[in-house]
């Protein structure tokens, strides 16, 4: 009974994850920016925006040079989830490649840096008082979602041990439409749901940053304005007007 | 008002200030009138269905501008802008921190274009759309200079500039604009400059600076106007023709254009290179504005186009006028609007050009010679001015914005010292004044925007001697001489890069 809810509900979150985020992905890619506004100095061609985009995504530059500590948890915190992210492979592949179960006891440190890297910032958010300032409830509850959801994985680990075989077995069930039964587990239950929520989620929240920073005008132009003519199309119908009458006139 | 107004304390060690909520809710510069707001064709008045004209705006300009789209969604609150506004530092008002500054805007867009907002406002904070939320608007989107410091740090760029350029726009739409900005912006429309001066006033001008020069130097260098097959059209910013001490800079354009034979012409139809429909964010107005110079150009049949001594001018000319105008290189070459003007210019210069590009690369030619001695009296520092250091480039490498002009000071004086790199280069601190502020209504906001510009001037005055800070923007000289004196400083600190040229160049016998 569970399990066809679990299995209703993945679908489901999958799906509107899926289709959520190729909308918004549509929405910035139409939308188009009309002016060259890169925060300069800006690389000058497009082969220097992919390396200061890399730089961005990859390690952070700009919250580097902001703020030290903002840096190292939100770095902690981002390199941990993609370790745990890969880990959590094993669950989506059989037989599971050999670097992901080379990596298998990474990934599991990582959850607790995981944990580490989101308590730093949450207290930052609690404790410093601009922070807490612009926080909104929805910025503390992300951070518990995220923290539960590491939290009950390590519970899974370390205490309350599941049965991993059945769980990856009800994965691997969803993704081939061959339905297994869920392992009877609270921590699991748990774990599973609050994911579920997490997808359900990320298209609406601002955990759109992720596909956004790609689409950042200031980050991802090329500063050549002088060089290449730069025009929407809805600047560009102004053109056809030529030189207009000059309405206002002047006093010469 | 602006007798008791006093320049905050400096701060011993330059921590992050505590939050003063509600320290600058009263700071609201003058409301344009409907005068001012007619010419432009805004609204006279708040229209009576301000709330669903406000709302309808903000969806077309979110249709229009990636920028705001993306920036809207994309911040994560995580502060790292929250302590790099000048304004802030300076106030300590939380609503001059850049994120919270975007969030007045955010939270409205929120509860009207996105799910969550519509649902549950309160657990993302979106908020109703109500006057006082639009006073609040009009009140903190005119406490922001658009320097786009905040910019820098945002590890998704978000730029503040965008968002309060969007806000200003909005507000404009629904008839409630900034007499400043928009009064200016009437001028420029109506006399071809920001400070309303007419043709026949700036030949007077012009003639008038002959003599003097002719007097201090013995030589007659020119300063031609509406010449006709002129090689460089000069376009520089309406204060270089009168307001101390943009005046001295003036006069080094026109001996470094003397002392390299260039011939040249400043335009009466195109006597602005200031173009302040970037800062109320309105397209049509930073076009029409920047059409003046286009047809300057086509009517007197120039090869090249340079502008003067001006920060957000400057950012408009590099970077939007190509696509405002055509004045750049690079059109489709079906692009007959831009081919036209393009095919015009000379390519082997860079179209348009930074007055200290053009110096520099004399001085690299050797085409320039100086008695450095002449500055000696001076120990110089530069501050570099947001919308350079920012929002354009100079040179053929990124970073050019910043070395060009260092460059040219230490070829034509021999005191140069630099202020710490925190606070130069692209995180330098705005003058305070920037973005449609530099308006007396707003003298408290910009005293203590000045702050940590400041701050840290101090610093290399009681450390180096610098009696001398050398800047290219003529908002940052109206600013700093306006509100130096407050924080104890010389007015006559504060100076161009081509007034250090202008005292050291050899003009005749070079
Ligand atoms: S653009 Fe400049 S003035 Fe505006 S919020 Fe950012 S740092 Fe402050
Ligand atoms: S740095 Fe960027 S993401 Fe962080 S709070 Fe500021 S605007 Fe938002």
């Amino acid at each position: 009974m569970i399990g066809t809810l679990f299995t209703i509900l993945f679908y489901l979150a999958t799906l509107l994850f899926v289709v959520g985020l190729l909308y918004r992905i549509g929405v910035y890619s139409r939308t188009p920016a009309p002016l060259k506004i890169p925060t300069t100095p800006a690389p000058i061609n497009t082969g220097g925006v992919v390396l200061r985009m890399t730089r961005e995504v990859l390690f952070f530059e700009s919250l580097f040079k902001a703020n030290l500590w903002t840096w190292g948890m939100g770095w902690l915190f981002h390199a941990s989830l993609v370790l745990v992210l890969l880990r959590h492979l094993r669950y989506f592949t059989e037989p599971v490649w050999a670097w992901v179960a080379f990596i298998q006891p990474f990934g599991v440190y990582a959850g607790i840096t995981m944990l580490l890297g989101l308590a730093g910032l949450w207290a930052r958010r609690l404790f410093v008082e601009r922070i807490r300032y612009i926080s909104t409830p929805s910025d503390h509850l992300l951070l518990v979602l995220f923290m539960a959801i590491a939290a009950s994985g390590l519970l899974m680990k370390f205490v309350a041990h599941t049965d991993v075989i059945s769980v990856k077995g009800f994965i691997l069930g969803l993704m081939y439409f061959n339905w297994q039964p869920l392992p009877a587990h609270p921590g699991l239950y748990v774990h599973l749901l609050l994911v579920a929520v997490l997808l359900l989620i990320f298209p609406i929240s601002k955990l759109l940053h992720a596909p956004g920073v790609f689409f950042s005008p200031s980050r991802n132009q090329a500063d050549n304005p002088r060089e290449k003519r730069h025009i929407a199309a809805w600047a560009k119908q102004l053109d056809s007007g030529q030189i207009e009458p000059n309405d206002m006139g002047n006093a010469k | 008002m602006s007798a008791t107004i006093t320049a905050p304390a400096y701060r011993i060690i330059p921590i992050i200030p505590a939050l003063k909520p509600g320290a600058m809710e009263d700071s609201k510069s003058f409301v344009a009138n409907d005068k001012i707001q007619e010419a432009l064709g805004f609204p006279g008045q708040l229209v009576d269905d301000w709330h669903d004209r406000a709302l309808a705006r903000m969806g077309e300009l979110l249709g229009k501008y990636r920028s705001l789209k993306v920036f809207l969604d994309a911040c994560v609150h995580c502060g790292a802008c929250s302590d790099k506004c000048h304004y802030f530092i300076g106030t300590q008002d939380p609503k001059n921190m850049p994120v919270a500054r975007q969030d007045l805007l955010r939270s409205v867009y929120r509860r009207y274009f996105t799910l969550p907002g519509k649902f549950f406002p309160k657990l993302v904070g979106a908020r109703d759309l109500t006057r006082e939320v639009l006073d609040e608007w009009y009140t903190y989107f005119y406490q922001c200079s658009e320097c786009r410091r905040c910019s820098v740090f945002c590890p998704y760029g978000i730029d503040t500039a965008e968002v309060t350029m969007a806000a200003r726009e909005i507000l404009d739409s629904v008839g409630y604009g900034q007499k400043y900005s928009n009064e200016i912006i009437g001028k420029v429309h109506r006399v071809g400059n920001n400070l309303g001066l007419p043709g026949p006033a700036l030949l007077d001008t012009l003639e008038g600076l002959e003599e003097d020069v002719k007097e201090a130097t013995g030589i007659d260098v020119r300063f031609p106007l509406d010449v006709k097959g002129a090689e460089v059209l000069l376009v520089t910013p309406s204060a270089d023709f009168f307001a101390e001490p943009h005046i001295d800079s003036l006069i080094g354009y026109a001996k470094v254009f003397h002392a390299t034979g260039t011939s040249w012409t400043l335009s009466s139809k195109a006597s602005e290179a200031g173009n302040f429909g970037m800062f109320i964010g309105n397209y049509d107005q930073l076009r029409k504005i920047a059409m003046r110079i286009r047809e300057a150009a086509l009517e007197l049949g120039v090869k090249r186009i340079v502008v003067g001594e001006c920060g957000h001018a400057w950012r408009v000319a590099y970077s939007f006028w190509n696509t405002l105008t055509g004045v750049g290189d690079g059109a489709d070459a079906n692009d007959k609007f831009a081919m036209m003007l393009q095919k015009q210019l000379d390519h082997r210069y860079k179209q348009p050009l930074h007055i200290c590009e053009f110096t520099w690369d004399m001085i690299e030619q050797g085409a320039l010679s100086f008695d450095k001695e002449a500055n000696d009296k001076h120990i110089i520092t530069f501050h570099d001015s947001c919308n350079v250091a920012r929002g354009s480039r100079m040179g053929d490498y990124p970073g050019g914005q910043f070395e060009i002009p260092r460059n040219i000071i230490k070829a034509v004086a021999n005191n140069y010292v630099e202020m710490p790199l925190s606070t130069t280069r692209e995180q330098t601190f705005c003058c305070g004044g920037g973005g449609g502020l530099l308006t007396d209504d707003l003298l408290d906001l910009r005293v203590k925007g000045a702050l940590p510009r400041m701050e840290v001037l101090q610093q290399v005055v009681d450390e180096h001697g610098v009696n001398f800070m050398a800047t290219i923007c003529a908002i940052c000289k109206a600013q700093f001489t306006k509100i130096m004196p407050i924080y104890g400083f010389d007015r006559r600190m504060i100076g161009g890069v081509h007034q250090l040229v202008s005292n050291a160049i050899r003009l005749g016998n070079k």
